[in-house]
C-alpha cells in the first residue's frame, strides 16, 4: 500500500499544478469553459484522493508516509529534498484545503462569469491549491518555505487580479511586502534550525529537539538566549505575517481588493491559516520554549480582541468579514499559545468552512447588487435571496459560537483551554478572548441585519433587479453550509479528546490543557451542557441581543453612541492609525534612507569626491605641469640652476 | 565527445574566428551575417554542453587540459583547463551570448556586422578567462575583453556614453594593473605562471596581504563591491541592451571568479585576515545598495544596483566560510556558503540578463528607460508582462526560481558564523521584493498611462523565444539545482580544504 500511497500523494499535488499550467499557457486555445473544466477536474482529483488518504490514515490506521520525492540539492554534505510527510495532521489539512478550494472553483464560474481574465483566474487558483498542498504536505523546512512563499506569490497575483485598479495594485504590493517581513523572521528561524540540527528534515529535528532545549545563543554581547526560544519566535514571526497577526496584520483588510472567491479561499479559509498549521506542526519545538508560548498568547490575544473591535465600524461587507478573520485567527493563535494545538486546528477547520461560506454569501450579495459592497446601501435582502440568507445565517451562527453550530465547539474549547493554561500571559489572553465573544456576535449580526433585514436602502434601479443568485453560486453555499453547521458534532470529541492527532502533535505534559479538559468530557451533549454553565455562551447571546437592539429595534442608536464616544470611534475608523504609521515611518522612511544613501553616498561622496574628484585632480595637476613646460629656455635654465644650488646646499650640509 | 577535440580551444577560438569572419562579410549581406553569427553562437553553445556531459564530477582535478608553450623565456604557456567552478560559468557565457546575438538581430540597425562580431569575439575572450590556467594567459584574456566591451558601449551606447566608457575603462583597468604587479611578484617567487603552482606557493604574511589587496582592487571593481561600484550603473545606462546583458550576466562574474581562482587559494592567510573586512563590505553592498536601488527612476539603474546587491551575496558566501569554520570547526557550512555564492552568480546571470532584456524590449518600443514614462504595460503587452513578472519575482528570490537557491544557502550558512550577518543578509528578502515589485507596479500594472503605452506591440516570436529560454533556465535551476551542485561539489570541497590551511612560510 505504501508505494501506492506515494503515487496518490504525488497525484494530489500535481493534478492542480498541471491544470493550472494548462489553463495558464493554453487558456486561449481551450477557451473559458475549457479552463474551468480542466482546473475543476484537477482540483477535484486532489479532493477525492485527499479523502482517500484521509480514510487511509485516520480510519484505517494506515502507515504515516515520510519520504523524499527527489533530491533538490546537496551542499556541504547536507541533502535538501522535496518530500512529503503525510500524517494525521497533514491529511486533515489536505482535505480542508482541497475541498474548500474545489467548492470555490465551482463558485468562481458564476462569480467571474463576465470577467475578461477568466482563464487567468482559474490558472491562479489552481496554482494556489498546488502551493498550499505543497506547504502542508512538506516533510522539511526548505519545502515549507517554498510553499510558504508560493502561496504568497499567488495571493499577490490574485489581490492584484484587477490590475487597473490603483487600490488593488497598492494592496497586493503591501501584502507581499508585509509578508516578506514575516518571511524575514521565518528564514532566520530556518537558518537557526539548520545550525542547531544540521538538517532541515522535520522528523530528525523533532527527535533531537529535546536535547537542544538548554542550548543558548548570544545575540547581544552578554545576553544569553535560549536557542529554542530564538528559533520559535523567529518562526512565529513568519506565522505573524502569513496569518496576519498584530502588528503584521495590516495587509489582510486591504487584500479584500481581490475578487471575492479568493478572499474566501486564500484570505479566510486556507492561506492565512498556514501560520497556525505551521506552529501546530512544529509543536515539538514550541513546547520547549515557554517564552515563545507566552509571546504567542499575547500576540494572539491582541489580535483577537483589537481586530474584532475594528469589525464594528467597517461598512464594506468584505472588510467586516476580513476583520472577523483577523480576530478568529487571533483565537487560533491564542489556542496555540495555550498549547491547545488540536483546538487551534479544530477551529481552523470549522472556520475554513464557515468563513468561506460567509465570504461566498457576501460575494453572492455583491454580485446581485452589481458590485455594491457598502452595507449601508443594502437591507431587506432575505425576501429576495432566501437561500443566501439561510446559508449566511448558518455561517453567522457558527462564527459567533451559537450552541450546536461548528464554531461553538471550537471556540468554546479554545476559551476553556486558555482558562486552564498556567502560563503568565494566559490571564490576559483569557479576558481578551472572552470579551471578544461579545464583539464577534455584535459585528457579525450587525452585518447580517444590515444586509438581510431592515429597510431596503439600495437604489431603485438595483432594487428592481433583485433575485436569488444563480445555481453555480448557491450550490457551493449550500454545500459549505452543511459542514459549517454540523462538523463540530463529529469532530469535537475525536479531535480534541482522543488520539486523533496521535504523534503528529506533541504537547508537554505540563501544558496539556486539553487532556485536563478531556477528563471532564462526557460526550457532545455533556459538552453543550457544560458550556451553558460558562460565560461565553451568554456573552454571545448578549452580543446577538445588542446587534438586534442596535440594528433592528433602534436603528438610530448606533449613531448616537458613535457621537458620544467620538474619540474612540475615530480611533477605530482610523484602524488605530497603523496604516498611516506604516506609510509614513516605513514606506516613507525607507525611501528617505534610499534617497539619502544614493544622493549623498553614491552621487556626492563616492562619485563626486573620489571618482570625479580624482579625475579633476589629475586634470588640475596636468594643468600645473603644463604651465611648467613653457618653452622658454630661460625658464628651464633658471630651474636647472635653482635645482643645482639646492642639491649643492643639500650635499654640503650633510 | 566521440573524438578527442581540443574543446576548450574551440570554445575560445571558434567565436573569435567566427567574429572575424562576420566582420569580413560586412553589412552588405545583413541576412547572411545574422544567420552566420547565430550559427557560430549555437555551435559554441553546443560545444559547451559537451563540456557538461563529459565532465567528471568525482574529482576536483583540472579537466580538458590543453598545454602548449607560448613564451618560453618567461615560461608562459598556452595552458587551459576547467574544474567544477569554471564549467558552469562557461556554459552560462555561451548560453547568454546565444541569446544576445538573437536579441540584437532586428534591433541594431547601425553597423550590425560590427556589433555581432564584437559579441562573438567577446564571447571567445570570456571563455578564455574562465579556461586559462596560466596567469599571463588569464591576464591577456582579462584585459583583451575590455576592448570589445569598450567598443560596444562606445559605439552603440546612449548619449552619455563617452563618460561611461572612460569611467568603465579606467576603473577596471586601474584595478587590473595592480593584479598584474601581483602576478609578476608571484612569478618571481614561484618561477611559474601556472595558477595551480601559485596555489601551493608558500608566501610570507606581509606578501600575502599585499597580494590580497592588489587582487582585491582588480576583482572588487569587476564584481563590483561597494564602494568601487559606481561605474556599473553608468555603464549599464549607456550600454545597448546586449552590452548590459553581457555586463551583468558574465562580466561581473569575472570578479567573483577571480576571488575563487586567485585571491582565496593563492593567499588564504590574507583572505582569512581580511575576512571581517570583506564580510562588512558585502553586507554594505546588500543593505546599502538595496536602499539605493529602491529610489532609482531609471529601470536600468535599478537593475544595475540590484546586481551589486546580489553580488554582495557572492562575496559574502566566499568569505563567510572562514568565520563559519572558526565557530563550528566543520567545513560543511563553509561549503554550503561557497556553493550558494557560486549558485548566486550563475542564477544572477540568467535573471539580470533577463531583466535587462525586458528593459530592452520596452526601450526598443518607447525609447525610454524612465519608470515614469510607463504604466499599465500589461494591458497592451500581456505576454511580456507575464515573463517580466517571473523575472522580477526571481530577482526577489522567490523559491522555485534560481534566485532563491543562492540567497537561501548563503543566509542559512552565515547564521552559523553570526546571527547578525544572517540578519543583515536576509534584509534582501524585504528590500529586494520592494524595489522589484514597486518597479513592476509602476511600469506594468495600472491603467494605460499614456499614448505610447497604448500603442505598444506585445513581444514577437523572436523575443518570446529568448524570454522563454531564460524562463526555463530560471525555473529549472530553481526547482532542481542538484545537477549544478553535483558538478561543483568536489571542486568546492577541495577549495575549502585548501584555503583553510595556512601556507605562511
Amino acid at each position: 500500500m505504501a508505494d501506492n500511497m506515494e503515487s496518490i500523494y504525488i497525484a494530489i499535488v500535481l493534478s492542480p499544478l498541471v491544470a493550472s499550467i494548462i489553463a495558464g499557457l493554453f487558456g486561449k486555445a481551450i477557451g473559458r469553459s475549457g479552463a474551468h473544466w480542466v482546473t475543476i477536474i484537477g482540483v477535484g482529483i486532489s479532493s477525492i484522493l485527499s479523502l482517500i488518504a484521509y480514510k487511509h490514515i485516520i480510519f484505517d490506521g494506515g502507515d504515516i508516509f515520510n519520504g523524499a520525492v527527489y533530491q533538490w540539492l546537496i551542499s556541504g554534505g547536507i541533502s535538501l529534498e522535496v518530500g512529503f510527510l503525510v500524517d494525521r495532521l497533514t491529511v486533515t489539512m489536505m482535505v480542508v484545503v482541497s475541498f474548500v478550494s474545489w467548492m470555490i472553483h465551482i463558485y468562481t464560474i458564476g462569480y467571474m462569469h463576465d470577467d475578461p481574465g477568466y482563464q487567468r483566474f482559474f490558472s491562479y487558483i489552481s496554482l494556489f491549491t498546488f502551493s498550499m498542498l505543497m506547504l502542508v504536505m512538506s516533510n522539511n523546512f526548505m519545502q515549507l518555505f517554498f510553499g510558504w512563499e508560493a502561496v504568497g506569490l499567488v495571493s499577490y497575483l490574485l489581490i492584484g487580479f484587477w490590475y487597473k485598479r490603483e487600490s488593488a495594485i497598492f494592496a497586493n504590493l503591501k501584502a507581499f511586502l508585509v509578508n516578506r517581513v514575516g518571511d524575514f523572521g521565518f528564514i532566520l528561524g530556518i537558518a537557526a534550525i539548520l545550525m542547531a540540527f544540521n538538517t532541515l528534515d522535520y522528523w530528525e529535528v523533532f527527535n533531537r529537539a529535546p536535547v537542544q532545549g538548554d542550548v543558548t545563543i548570544s545575540l547581544f554581547q552578554g545576553y544569553e538566549w535560549s536557542l529554542m526560544t530564538v528559533i520559535c519566535i523567529s518562526l512565529f514571526i513568519g506565522a505573524m505575517g502569513k496569518s496576519a497577526q498584530f502588528p503584521l496584520h495590516v495587509w489582510l483588510p486591504d487584500s479584500m481588493e481581490g475578487p471575492t472567491p479568493i478572499s474566501a479561499l486564500i484570505h479566510a479559509a486556507t492561506m492565512v491559516t498556514a501560520g497556525i498549521f505551521m506552529v501546530a506542526r512544529m509543536s515539538p519545538l514550541f513546547e520547549l520554549s515557554e517564552t515563545a508560548l507566552n509571546f504567542i498568547l499575547i500576540i494572539g490575544a491582541i489580535t483577537a480582541f483589537f481586530m474584532g473591535l475594528l469589525g464594528l465600524v467597517q461598512n464594506d461587507i468584505k472588510r467586516v468579514i476580513a476583520y472577523s478573520t483577523l480576530s478568529q485567527l487571533g483565537y487560533m493563535t491564542v489556542a496555540l499559545g495555550a498549547s491547545a494545538y488540536a483546538a487551534a486546528i479544530f477551529h481552523l477547520v470549522t472556520h475554513a468552512f464557515f468563513k468561506a461560506l460567509l465570504f461566498l454569501a457576501a460575494g453572492a450579495v455583491i454580485i446581485v447588487l452589481h458590485h455594491e459592497q457598502d452595507i449601508r446601501k443594502m437591507g431587506g435582502l432575505y425576501k429576495y435571496m432566501p437561500i443566501t440568507w439561510l446559508t449566511c445565517l448558518i455561517g453567522a451562527l457558527a462564527l459567533i459560537g451559537f450552541p450546536g453550530f461548528s464554531g461553538f465547539f471550537s471556540k468554546d474549547a479554545i476559551i476553556e483551554a486558555v482558562h486552564l493554561s498556567t502560563l503568565p500571559a494566559a490571564d490576559f489572553a483569557y479576558y481578551a478572548v472572552m470579551t471578544g465573544v461579545v464583539i464577534t456576535a455584535l459585528y457579525t449580526f450587525r452585518l447580517f441585519f444590515l444586509v438581510f433585514h431592515g429597510k431596503e436602502r439600495m437604489d431603485k434601479e438595483t432594487w428592481s433587479h433583485l433575485h436569488e443568485a444563480p445555481a453555480v453560486i448557491w450550490v457551493p453555499l449550500s454545500v459549505l453550509a452543511v459542514p459549517s453547521f454540523i462538523i463540530g458534532f463529529f469532530l469535537v470529541g475525536p479531535m480534541l479528546f482522543s488520539e486523533y492527532f496521535a504523534d503528529a502533535i506533541y504537547v508537554a505534559p505540563a501544558h496539556n490543557v486539553l487532556a485536563e479538559m478531556g477528563q471532564e468530557y462526557h460526550g457532545i451533549f455533556g459538552f453543550i451542557h457544560h458550556a451553558f454553565k460558562q460565560p461565553p455562551v451568554y456573552l454571545a447571546f448578549v452580543g446577538l441581543f445588542l446587534a438586534w437592539l442596535f440594528y433592528i429595534r433602534l436603528p438610530d442608536l448606533p449613531k448616537k453612541i458613535a457621537g458620544l464616544l467620538q474619540p474612540l470611534y475615530f480611533v477605530l475608523v482610523k484602524k488605530y492609525g497603523m496604516d498611516e504609521f506604516n506609510q509614513i515611518v516605513f514606506a516613507g522612511g525607507v525611501r528617505r534612507i534610499g534617497n539619502f544613501l544614493w544622493d549623498i553616498g553614491d552621487v556626492k561622496f563616492i562619485d563626486g569626491l573620489f571618482v570625479n574628484g580624482s579625475a579633476l585632480s589629475v586634470q588640475w595637476f596636468s594643468g600645473v605641469v603644463r604651465k611648467l613646460q613653457s618653452g622658454y629656455l630661460y625658464h628651464y635654465a633658471f630651474a636647472m640652476i635653482f635645482a643645482l644650488l639646492l642639491l649643492i646646499f643639500f650635499f654640503v650640509h650633510n | 565527445m566521440p573524438i578527442d577535440l581540443p574543446i576548450l580551444s574551440l570554445l575560445i577560438w571558434a567565436p573569435i574566428l567566427g567574429g572575424l569572419w562576420v566582420l569580413y562579410a560586412g553589412d552588405r549581406q545583413a541576412e547572411t551575417i545574422k544567420y552566420l553569427s547565430l550559427g557560430i553562437a549555437m555551435i559554441t553553445f553546443l560545444l559547451s554542453i559537451f563540456l557538461y556531459i563529459d565532465f567528471d564530477s568525482t574529482t576536483h582535478e583540472m579537466q580538458f587540459v590543453e598545454f602548449a608553450p607560448w613564451i618560453r623565456a618567461f615560461s608562459i604557456n598556452y595552458h587551459l583547463g576547467v574544474d567544477g567552478i569554471s564549467v558552469p560559468l562557461i556554459i552560462l557565457t555561451t548560453f547568454i551570448n546565444l541569446l544576445i546575438i538573437l536579441a540584437g538581430w532586428e534591433v541594431i540597425d547601425y553597423r550590425l556586422s560590427h556589433y555581432l562580431a564584437a559579441f562573438l569575439i567577446l564571447e571567445g575572450l570570456m571563455n578564455g578567462v574562465f579556461a586559462a590556467l596560466d596567469a599571463i594567459l588569464f591576464y591577456f584574456f582579462w584585459e583583451a575583453m575590455l576592448i570589445p566591451m569598450f567598443l560596444i558601449i562606445g559605439i552603440w551606447g546612449g548619449p552619455n556614453r563617452v563618460y561611461a566608457t572612460i569611467k568603465f575603462f579606467l576603473y577596471t583597468f586601474l584595478g587590473s594593473v595592480f593584479m598584474l604587479v601581483a602576478l609578476l611578484y608571484l612569478y618571481s617567487q614561484a618561477n611559474s605562471f601556472f595558477i595551480l603552482d601559485l596555489h601551493v606557493l608558500p608566501l610570507g604574511e606581509l606578501a600575502q596581504k599585499l597580494i590580497f589587496i592588489a587582487f582585491l582592487l582588480a576583482f572588487a571593481v569587476k564584481i563590483p563591491m561597494w564602494p568601487v561600484h559606481t561605474w556599473l550603473p553608468d555603464a549599464h545606462v549607456e550600454a545597448p541592451t546586449g552590452g548590459s546583458v553581457i555586463l551583468a550576466a558574465i562580466m561581473l562574474k569575472m570578479g567573483g571568479y577571480g576571488f575563487l581562482r586567485f585571491s582565496l587559494p593563492i593567499v588564504p592567510d590574507a583572505s582569512l585576515f581580511f575576512t571581517d573586512f570583506m564580510i562588512v563590505l558585502s553586507l554594505i553592498a546588500i543593505v546599502y545598495i538595496g536602499f539605493v536601488a529602491l529610489v532609482q527612476q531609471d529601470m536600468k539603474k535599478l537593475i544595475a544596483y540590484s546586481s551589486i546587491s546580489h553580488m554582495g551575496f557572492a562575496t559574502l558566501g566566499f568569505f563567510v566560510g572562514f568565520s563559519i569554520f572558526a565557530v563550528t570547526g566543520s567545513t560543511s557550512g563553509a561549503e554550503m556558503a561557497m556553493g550558494g555564492a557560486i549558485m548566486q552568480m550563475i542564477s544572477h546571470g540568467f535573471i539580470s540578463g533577463a531583466l535587462f532584456l525586458c528593459v530592452g524590449v520596452m526601450y526598443d518600443r518607447i525609447h525610454s528607460r524612465q519608470i515614469k514614462d510607463y504604466g499599465g504595460v500589461v494591458n497592451t503587452m500581456p505576454h511580456f508582462a507575464a515573463f517580466m513578472m517571473l523575472f522580477a519575482m526571481a530577482n526577489s528570490g522567490l523559491p522555485g526560481t534560481s534566485g532563491f537557491v543562492g540567497e537561501f544557502l548563503v543566509i542559512l550558512s552565515s547564521y552559523q558564523a553570526s546571527f547578525w550577518i544572517a540578519f543583515l543578509a536576509a534584509t534582501i528578502l524585504v528590500l529586494g521584493a520592494a524595489y522589484n515589485l514597486w518597479m513592476y507596479k509602476r511600469v506594468i500594472y495600472g491603467d494605460v498611462a499614456n499614448e505610447k503605452v497604448e500603442k505598444l506591440q506585445d513581444i514577437n516570436s523572436r523575443e518570446t523565444v529568448i524570454m522563454a529560454l531564460l524562463a526555463i533556465a530560471v525555473l529549472l535551476f530553481g526547482l532542481w539545482p542538484a545537477p549544478l551542485f553535483e558538478i561543483m561539489d568536489e571542486t568546492i570541497k577541495h577549495l575549502i580544504t585548501h584555503i583553510l590551511q595556512s601556507k605562511v612560510i
